[in-house]
C-alpha cells in the first residue's frame, strides 16, 4: 500500500504541472476578487440609497425634526406636513394582510404536502405560483373594479351590522360601506402574499426529512399535532422567512393599494374609512409635489418606508433568535 | 463449508420453546401488501410472540421494512400504498381499523433507521408523546420522563441538560432518546426497523443490550441487515426473501440448522 501513494502523487503534480500555473492561480485570484466585488457592491447600494434618502429629506428632516412622525397633517397648500395617516395606514394594511395571509397560507401548504392527493399536487402548486406572477396593477384593478363594489355590497353591511355594535371592536367597523378603504386594501393585500408565503412554506415543509414526520405519527399525533408541533418548530427559519418575504411586499405594494385605499388624510379608527400608505402617496402626489418642502417630504415618506422594513426584518431576527433560545441550546 | 459460520447467543443448552408454544402478541395472517400494482408482501403469516424479540432479516428489498411497516399502519401515510389480510392485536386487526390509528401507534412503538430527534428539548421530546395522550402534572411529567430516559439507559447522561436541544446529543444517544420516546407512552409492543444502521459500533452494543432488557415488558420486532445483530438478540428470527416468507422458527435453530437451503445459503453469505 505504501509504495501506490508516491506514484499517485507524483503522477498528480505532474499533471498539475502541465496546465499553466500562472493562468490558474491569476484566474482564482480574479474570479475570488470579482465575487467580492459583488458582495460589497450591496453594501454600497444599500448606504447610496440610504444617504440619498436622508440628503433628499434634509428640508423637513430640520424643519420638523421627529414631530414629522406623528403629526396627521398633510397640507400641500399651507406646505405643512407630517407622516403619521401613512404610516398608520401602511401598518394597518400590512397587518391585516398577515392576520389572514399567514393562517390561510398555513393551510395551503399543510394541504399540499400532507393532505392533497397526488394528482392534484401538481396543479394547485402551479396554480399558486401563476398567482404571485400576476401582476399587482392587475390585482389593483381587479380590486377596484369587481372586488370593491361586491365588497360594499355584501360583506361590509353585514360586518358593520354584526361587529360594529361590539363594544370596543366597534370602532373598528364603523361608518358607511365605502367599498373601497383600509380592510379593502388589506384584503387584497392578503391576497398577493399567500401565494408567496404558501410556496415558501410548501417548499420548506417538503424539506422536512419523511422520517421525522413519520416518527410523529409513530407516537400516535395527528396530522395537526405533527404539522403544528414537529414540522412547524423544524421549519421555522423557513417559515418565518415566508412571512418576511410576504410582509416585505405588503408593506412596500403600490399600485394595488393606491387603486383601493381611498388615498385620504384622515386618520380614523375604523377599518371601512379610506386612508392612505407611504408607497401609494408616493405615487400619487411626486407628479404634483411643486415646492421643495413638499418634495423633502415626500422623500422622507421613503426613508421611514426604508427605516419601518429594516425595523420588521431586525424582528424577525429577534424572533428567530428567541424561538432558537426556547427550543434549548445547541452544545 | 457445511456448519453456518455465525454463533449464536446460545442460552446454555436449554432449547427455546416453539413459536406455537408461546402466546402470540401479534397475529399476522394472510398479509398481502401492494406499492400502487407492485406486490411487496406475499400472503405472510406468523405469530410475534409476546415479551420476546423476534428478528426479520434477509436481503435489500424483501419486505422486511414493509411487514415491520404494517403493524402501525404507517403506510396509511402514503395513498399509492396498501395491504389486505389480518394484523391482529389483541384481536383487533389493525389492517381494517378505519379510526383510532393513533391510538393503536401508541400501543405499538416505533424506532426508526436515524435517529429523529424532534425539534425541541431533551424533556420536550420525551414529553410530546405523552402530552398526546395523558395530562399530567409538572412532577408526574418529571417523573416520567426520568423513568422512560432511565428505562433507556440514557438518564445518567442527559440528566444535567435535560433543556439542551436533543439535537445537541451523539448519535448513538440521539437513538436512545428515540427509544425513550417510544417507551414513554407505555407500549405494549416496541418496532425497531434496523435502529443500529447510522450507528457505530459502541453505540450498537449499547442499544442490543438495551433490547435485551426491554423484552421483559415489551414484545419486541427487530428488523435488521445484520445477521450478527439478529444472532446476538433475537429469540426467533424470521427470514424473508421477495415479499415470502421463506423460514421461521427459533433463533437458534435458524442460524444453526436451517430447514431451508435458501435460508443457509443467505446465511452463510453463499447468497446476498
Amino acid at each position: 500500500m505504501s509504495a501506490v501513494l508516491p506514484i499517485s502523487e507524483s503522477a498528480r503534480t505532474d499533471e498539475v504541472a502541465a496546465r499553466s500555473p500562472r493562468h490558474g492561480s491569476w484566474g482564482d485570484a480574479l474570479f475570488e476578487n470579482l465575487t467580492r466585488l459583488f458582495a460589497l457592491l450591496v453594501f454600497a447600494l444599500l448606504a447610496a440609497i440610504l444617504i440619498s434618502l436622508v440628503i433628499g429629506s434634509e428640508l423637513t428632516l430640520q424643519k420638523y425634526g421627529l414631530g414629522f412622525l406623528w403629526s396627521a397633517q398633510w397640507d400641500p397648500v399651507q406646505e405643512n406636513f407630517g407622516a403619521l395617516v401613512p404610516i398608520y395606514g401602511t401598518l394597518v394594511t400590512s397587518l391585516i394582510a398577515m392576520l389572514i395571509g399567514v393562517p390561510v397560507s398555513f393551510g395551503i401548504a399543510l394541504f399540499l404536502t400532507e393532505l392533497s392527493p397526488t394528482w392534484l399536487k401538481r396543479p394547485l402548486g402551479t396554480a399558486i405560483e401563476l398567482l404571485a406572477a400576476i401582476p399587482s396593477i392587475i390585482y389593483g384593478m381587479w380590486g377596484l373594479f369587481v372586488f370593491a363594489p361586491l365588497f360594499q355590497a355584501h360583506v361590509q353591511p353585514a360586518l358593520i351590522e354584526s361587529l360594529g355594535s361590539v363594544p370596543g371592536l366597534g370602532r373598528l367597523f364603523a361608518g358607511p360601506p365605502l367599498g373601497i378603504g383600509m380592510l379593502t386594501a388589506g384584503l387584497i393585500l392578503s391576497i398577493m402574499v399567500i401565494p408567496f408565503i404558501a410556496a415558501v412554506m410548501r417548499d420548506v415543509f417538503e424539506l422536512v426529512p419523511p422520517l421525522l414526520k413519520e416518527s410523529a405519527y409513530a407516537l400516535g399525533a395527528t396530522t395537526w399535532e405533527v404539522m403544528w408541533r414537529v414540522v412547524l418548530p423544524y421549519t421555522k427559519v423557513g417559515v418565518v422567512g415566508g412571512i418576511m418575504l410576504g410582509l416585505g411586499r405588503a408593506l412596500g405594494e403600490t399600485m394595488a393599494v393606491t387603486f383601493v385605499i381611498g388615498n385620504a388624510y384622515q386618520l380614523a379608527a375604523s377599518l371601512m374609512a379610506p386612508g392612505n400608505s407611504i408607497a401609494s402617496a408616493l405615487a400619487n402626489e411626486f407628479t404634483e409635489a411643486v415646492g421643495d418642502v413638499y418634495f423633502s417630504a415626500l422623500i422622507e415618506l421613503g426613508l421611514l418606508l426604508f427605516l419601518i422594513t429594516t425595523i420588521v426584518l431586525a424582528f424577525s431576527k429577534l424572533l428567530l433568535m428567541r424561538l432558537a433560545r426556547h427550543e434549548g441550546a445547541r452544545t | 463449508m457445511n456448519r453456518p459460520l455465525i454463533r449464536t447467543a446460545l442460552r446454555a443448552g436449554e432449547p427455546a420453546p416453539a413459536v406455537a408454544e408461546l402466546p402470540a402478541k401479534l397475529r399476522v395472517r394472510h398479509l398481502n401488501f401492494y406499492y400502487g400494482a407492485y406486490q411487496a408482501l406475499h400472503d405472510i403469516t406468523l405469530d410475534i410472540p409476546a415479551n420476546r424479540v423476534t428478528a426479520f432479516i434477509g436481503p435489500s428489498g424483501c419486505g422486511k421494512s414493509t411487514l415491520l411497516r404494517s403493524f402501525n399502519r404507517m403506510y396509511s401515510l402514503y395513498p399509492d400504498q396498501h395491504a389486505e389480510g389480518e394484523v391482529l392485536l389483541d384481536s383487533v386487526n389493525i389492517i381494517e381499523l378505519a379510526r383510532d390509528l393513533p391510538l393503536i401507534r401508541a400501543k405499538i412503538g416505533m424506532v426508526f433507521q436515524k435517529p429523529t430527534p424532534f425539534p425541541m428539548s431533551i424533556y420536550d421530546n420525551i414529553a410530546f408523546g405523552v402530552r398526546l395522550f395523558e395530562r399530567l402534572s409538572k412532577r408526574q411529567m418529571d417523573e416520567r420522563v426520568e423513568w422512560a430516559l432511565t428505562r433507556a439507559a440514557l438518564w445518567p447522561e442527559v440528566r444535567a441538560k435535560l433543556e439542551q436541544s436533543g439535537d445537541s446529543l451523539s448519535g448513538g444517544q440521539q437513538q436512545r432518546l428515540c427509544i425513550a420516546r417510544c417507551i414513554a407512552i407505555k407500549p405494549e409492543v416496541l418496532l425497531l426497523d434496523e435502529p443500529c444502521s447510522a450507528l457505530d459500533p459502541i453505540s450498537t452494543a449499547r442499544i442490543e443490550e438495551l433490547i435485551t432488557e426491554l423484552k421483559n415488558d415489551y414484545t419486541v420486532v427487530l428488523v435488521t441487515h445484520n445477521m450478527q445483530q439478529a444472532a446476538r438478540v433475537s429469540d426467533y428470527t424470521a427470514y424473508m426473501y421477495l415479499g415470502q416468507l421463506i423460514e421461521y422458527g427459533d433463533t437458534d435453530t435458524i442460524f444453526i440448522k436451517p430447514q431451508s437451503k435458501q435460508t443457509e445459503d443467505y446465511i452463510t453469505g453463499r447468497f446476498g
